[in-house]
C-alpha cells in the first residue's frame, strides 16, 4: 500500500512535470519572437555612443526603427553619409542625403583676450560658475572655460586650449549638439560642415563696453556689412550675424574687422579650404 | 451572480490578502516605491492570479482528487504555477512588446509571490468550483492591486515627510504597512463568507 502511494507520487509529479516541459517547450517554439536580423547588422555599423541625436532614446532604439522602416536611412546624424549609405545598403533603400553638421564656438575670447572680473575658486564648471554671480568673466556673453562642453562631448572632439576655450576638432565632431546643449551661455551652434566663416563672438553689449572687457569682441562697427559683396552680412543687437546661405566663403570680410572677432574655421585634410579663405590667426598676424 | 460579486468584495475589503491575510507582503513592500510600478505590478498579479485559480483547480479536480494525491498539493501548484508565468511571460513577449518592457522583472518575480500558492491552496481548501474560484482570483488581485497602490501612494507622501532618523526606510513602511492592516479589520464582518 505505502509503496504504492510512493509510486503513484512520483508518477503523477514525473506527468505534470513532463507535460509542463513539453507545454512550454512547445510554446518557446511556437511563441519564439523573431528578432530582426538587421537591427543587429545596422547596430553595428552605428557610432554606439547613444548622443541621442537622432530623436531616440540610443543607437539600439534607433536601430530597430529604422529595420521597422519607421526612420530613415539618413536619421543617424552622428554617423554621417558614409553611415547612412551602409545602413541603406542593408535595409535596401535610398541613404538620402545626411546634412552633415558641426559644432561652432560662437566666442573667442580666451583667458589672454577677455578680462575678468573676480576670481572664482568653486567647482571647475561653466554651470557652477554661471550661478556664482554671473561667472568670474568681465564678459557676460563670453565662454567662461570651465570645460563643461569637454565633458559633454561623447566623442572626444572637445578640449581645452592653453587659452581656456574650448576647441572642437571637426574630423571627431559629428554635430550631435550635446555641447551646445550642455553650454550656459550657449556659445556652441551647429553649423552646416560647408560654411566656415563665423563671427567669433556673442556679446550683444554695445561697442565701447565689449572694448572694455575683451580685445576680440564683436563691437557692431558695420565695417564688415559694407565689405561683403554678397550682403550676407547683417548686424543686429551690437552683433554681426553671417547668413550662411549667402556666404560664398570669400574671406574678403576677415581682414576688414578691426577686432578680428570675423574667423574663418578652416578644414583641415581631407576637405580642401575654399578658394580665398585665410586661416584667421595668420590673417590676425599678418593684418595687425 | 451575487455570491461571485459578494465574493470579489470580500476578497478586495475583508480578506484582503496582504492587509488581513499577510500574503505576498515581499512584492507589497518592495514594489511600493512608485505608484506606476506598483500598478503595473498590480495588473500583472491580477492576471496571473485569475489564471493560476483556473490551472491549479483543473489539476486539483481531475488529478489530484481522482487519484487520493491530496498531499501532492503543495508541491504540484508550485510548479504549475511557476510554468504558468513562464507560459505567460512567453505570450506578453509575443504579443505586446510594450506591456513586456513595462512588466520588466516584475512578471518573473510573480512566481514566487506566496499569494499565488495561498489562493490556490485556499480554493482547493473551500471547494470552489472553476468559475468561483477564478472569480475569487481576480477578486484577491484587485485587492492585492489595492493595498499596493495604497502603499505606494501613502509611500510616495512619505518622501517629503519628517521621519524620526531611527524610522527612515524600512522600520516607518512597516509601521505604515501595520496600520494599514490595522484600518482594514475594520471591515471584518461586513460580507460574511
Amino acid at each position: 500500500m505505502a509503496a504504492g502511494v510512493i509510486w503513484s507520487s512520483i508518477g503523477t509529479m514525473a506527468l505534470i512535470g513532463l507535460v509542463l516541459g513539453l507545454g512550454l517547450t512547445y510554446a518557446s517554439r511556437r511563441l519564439a519572437v523573431e528578432r530582426d536580423p538587421r537591427v543587429d547588422q545596422i547596430e553595428q555599423l552605428l557610432p554606439g555612443a547613444n548622443c541621442g541625436a537622432c530623436g531616440y532614446a540610443g543607437c539600439r532604439q534607433m536601430a530597430e526603427e529604422m529595420a521597422a522602416g519607421r526612420a530613415p536611412a539618413a536619421a543617424c546624424v552622428a554617423g554621417g553619409s558614409a553611415t547612412a549609405a551602409a545602413i541603406a545598403e542593408i535595409l535596401g533603400v535610398e541613404a538620402g542625403e545626411v546634412q552633415e553638421r558641426v559644432a561652432v564656438l560662437l566666442c573667442g575670447g580666451g583667458a589672454r583676450e577677455a578680462s575678468r572680473r573676480s576670481r572664482y575658486l568653486g567647482v571647475q564648471d561653466c554651470l557652477a560658475a554661471q550661478l556664482v554671480a554671473g561667472g568670474p568673466k568681465a564678459c557676460a556673453y563670453g565662454c567662461l572655460g570651465y570645460g563643461t562642453c569637454v565633458r559633454a562631448c561623447p566623442f572626444g572632439a572637445i578640449r581645452l586650449n592653453d587659452d581656456a576655450l574650448p576647441e572642437i576638432d571637426r574630423h571627431k565632431c559629428t554635430g550631435c549638439g550635446k555641447c551646445a546643449e550642455a553650454c550656459p551661455r550657449h556659445l556652441i551652434v551647429l553649423a552646416d560642415r560647408a560654411s566656415q566663416v563665423f563671427v567669433a563672438c556673442s556679446s550683444q553689449a554695445r561697442g565701447a563696453e565689449v572694448r572694455k572687457v575683451c580685445t576680440v569682441g564683436c563691437i557692431g562697427c558695420q565695417l564688415c556689412v559694407r565689405e561683403c559683396p554678397q550682403g550676407a552680412i547683417t548686424v543686429e543687437n551690437n552683433l554681426a550675424r553671417i547668413d550662411q546661405e549667402r556666404c560664398t566663403r570669400c574671406g574678403s570680410c576677415l581682414s576688414r574687422c578691426p577686432t578680428h572677432c570675423l574667423v574663418a574655421v578652416t578644414e583641415l585634410t581631407p576637405c580642401q579650404p575654399a578658394e580665398g579663405v585665410v586661416d584667421w590667426k595668420q590673417a590676425a598676424q599678418s593684418g595687425g | 451572480m451575487k455570491e461571485l460579486l459578494l465574493l470579489i468584495a470580500g476578497s478586495i475589503l475583508v480578506n484582503n490578502f496582504v492587509l488581513s491575510r499577510f500574503l505576498g507582503i515581499c512584492p507589497f513592500l518592495g514594489v511600493s516605491q512608485r505608484l506606476d510600478t506598483a500598478l503595473s505590478m498590480g495588473a500583472a498579479t491580477t492576471f496571473v492570479l485569475t489564471m493560476a485559480g483556473a490551472a491549479t483547480w483543473a489539476v486539483q479536480s481531475y488529478l489530484l482528487v481522482p487519484w487520493g494525491l491530496g498531499f501532492l498539493q503543495t508541491l504540484a501548484f508550485i510548479i504549475i504555477i511557476a510554468a504558468l508565468v513562464q507560459l505567460v511571460e512567453m505570450i506578453i513577449l509575443k504579443t505586446n512588446p510594450v506591456l513586456y518592457r513595462a512588466l520588466g522583472i516584475f512578471l518573473p518575480l510573480i512566481t514566487t509571490n506566496c499569494a499565488v500558492l495561498g489562493l490556490a491552496i485556499l480554493a482547493a481548501g473551500k471547494g470552489y468550483n472553476l468559475v468561483e474560484t477564478s472569480v475569487f482570483g481576480f477578486g484577491v488581485g484587485l485587492g492585492f492591486t489595492l493595498a499596493l497602490v495604497m502603499m505606494a501612494g501613502i509611500r510616495s507622501n512619505l518622501e517629503y515627510a519628517d521621519i524620526p532618523a531611527p524610522l527612515r526606510g524600512a522600520p516607518i513602511a512597516l509601521i505604515t504597512a501595520g496600520l494599514l492592516s490595522l484600518a482594514f479589520t475594520g471591515f471584518s464582518g461586513l460580507i460574511s463568507m
